[in-house]
């Protein structure tokens, strides 16, 4: 098992955002989180990464125990050391060019060689098509750009396994695409991701597990074609059945 | 035009030009490079929310905006020998000039570190860099870019603010005018030409202010 989590808590003032979340994911697994707004899933993924300081819980990451609520500094620098986090604003480095956004990391913090770096950068680059604009800033990209060099900067560092939160939430219709065929290779070639989307179709035909949650809970968690086909809860079906009434 | 008065101000325009390139530039450069240091710490302990110094920063603050530059230059100046602190002219008009300045930029900055979006903090968290290190290659520089029209402005600000150090006997571009005016009596042709070279000083200052801008627009805009 590569990533067991359990009990997940988090409250915000009087709102329990998080009970209890348990999830096991195992290496090359592509789990979608699926569920309406507000019922946890983006707090859930932060608090994994220790974007968001949860209240209770606990993880086993690459062999090694954590404790989500009391975490020292240097753990979880040893955590985001081993995972990416795509969000759904892409959050480039906007002072920084293409290059120099997935380069930083690296030379910064990695100590890599600036050379070293620039290899590496660029050849995570070409994994999702983004060589050719190397000097561009992000203000001069499209949002899909700006999020396919968000990919690749989180790859650059070769992680086990990447965050994804909304990550096609914030693009035009016509841009989802060119993000989504990205992910879509990057799980053929066994990466292990984990991924909070309302990409119905992503969700069904790219994802290796499905978990739906609402109110802080999983509500339902399996293979795809079960919980899309043979729904075991009313809340799921009733989910579902807005988004295929949409498409 | 009469010939006396053409005489006196071609005479004193490079005497005055002397004086404001050797004393004024130089008075308004280090006050100013003063000023950004203090800003720089202030807006910076404000936004790391370092407890314990909150306070005095918002002080510090309180105290230089609420009162004169005039007053501030005559208590360090004049006050503060009372007390046996003794502060030469020109180091007593850097210590004021950059600590009142200061305390304008200090918000300044503080406005622009706040401006740039949380994410970006996030964002370097993820990619393994340490506070220090997001706010160096990536919070900092952005703010810089934000404040830096405002920050212009404090400069030319400061510029002719400097010409208030004739008043603690700094020998700076305006009070070697009215030393001068002092022998010919031709106070509106002396202070019409160092009002002229004080113009010429900030417009220089302006075309650099937009010749910078232009440069630090290549990052390709704003969009958050």
């Amino acid at each position: 098992m590569m990533l067991e989590v359990k009990n997940v808590q988090k409250r915000f003032d009087h709102t329990e955002v998080l009970r209890d979340i348990s999830l096991n994911v195992q290496k090359g697994d592509v789990v979608a989180i699926l569920g309406p707004s507000g019922s946890g899933k983006t707090t859930f993924l932060r608090c994994l990464n220790f974007l968001e300081r949860a209240d209770g819980g606990e993880m086993v990451f690459d062999g090694e125990h954590y404790d989500l609520h009391k975490a020292t500094r240097g753990e979880i620098a040893r955590v985001r050391k081993k995972t990416a986090f795509v969000f759904q604003n892409y959050n480039l480095f906007l002072n920084k060019t293409v290059l120099q956004n997935v380069t930083l990391g690296l030379t910064v913090s990695g100590k890599m060689k600036k050379q070293e770096a620039r290899e590496v950068a660029v050849n995570a680059l070409e994994r999702v098509g983004m060589a050719g604009h190397l000097d561009r800033y992000p203000a001069q990209l499209s949002g899909g750009q700006q999020q396919r060099v968000a990919i690749a900067r989180g790859l650059a560092s070769n992680p086990e396994i990447i965050y994804f939160d909304e990550p096609t939430s914030a693009l035009d219709p016509e841009l989802i695409g060119e993000v989504l065929s990205v992910m879509r290779k990057l799980a053929e070639e066994g990466m292990t991701m984990l991924v909070v989307t309302h990409e119905m179709n992503f969700a069904r035909n790219v994802s290796t597990r499905v978990m739906f949650m609402d109110g802080g809970v999983v509500v339902e968690s399996g293979a795809p074609e079960q919980v899309f086909n043979h729904p075991q809860s009313d809340r799921t079906r009733q989910f579902l059945k807005n988004f295929t009434e949409i498409e | 035009m009469n010939e006396r008065l053409w005489n006196i101000l071609v005479d004193s325009f490079p005497k005055l030009l002397g004086y404001g390139v050797t004393v004024t530039i130089p008075l308004t450069v280090i006050s100013f490079a003063l000023a950004l240091i203090i800003s720089v710490v202030v807006a910076l302990i404000q936004y790391a929310d370092i407890k314990p110094l909150i306070p005095i920063c918002r002080f510090y603050i309180w105290v230089v905006r609420g009162t004169p530059l005039l007053v501030q230059l005559y208590l360090i100046f004049y006050g503060l020998p009372s007390v046996g602190i003794l502060i030469d002219a020109f180091p007593a008009a850097v210590l004021v000039f950059g600590f009142n300045e200061g305390a304008y930029m200090a918000e300044t900055v503080r406005g622009a570190l706040e401006s740039v979006s949380r994410g970006q903090m996030e964002a370097g968290y993820c990619v393994g860099l340490s506070y220090m290190q997001i706010m160096r290659h990536v919070v900092l520089p952005q703010a810089f870019r934000t404040a830096f029209p405002a920050l212009s402005n404090s400069l030319i600000s400061m510029l002719k603010g400097t010409s208030m150090a004739a008043t603690i006997t700094v020998m700076e571009m305006f009070r070697q005018a009215t030393v001068i005016n002092g022998r010919v009596y031709e106070s509106l042709g002396l202070y019409g030409e160092v009002a002229l070279i004080y113009l010429m000083f900030c417009t220089i200052l302006t075309w650099v202010q937009h010749w910078a801008e232009k440069k630090l627009a290549s990052y390709g805009g704003t969009k958050a």
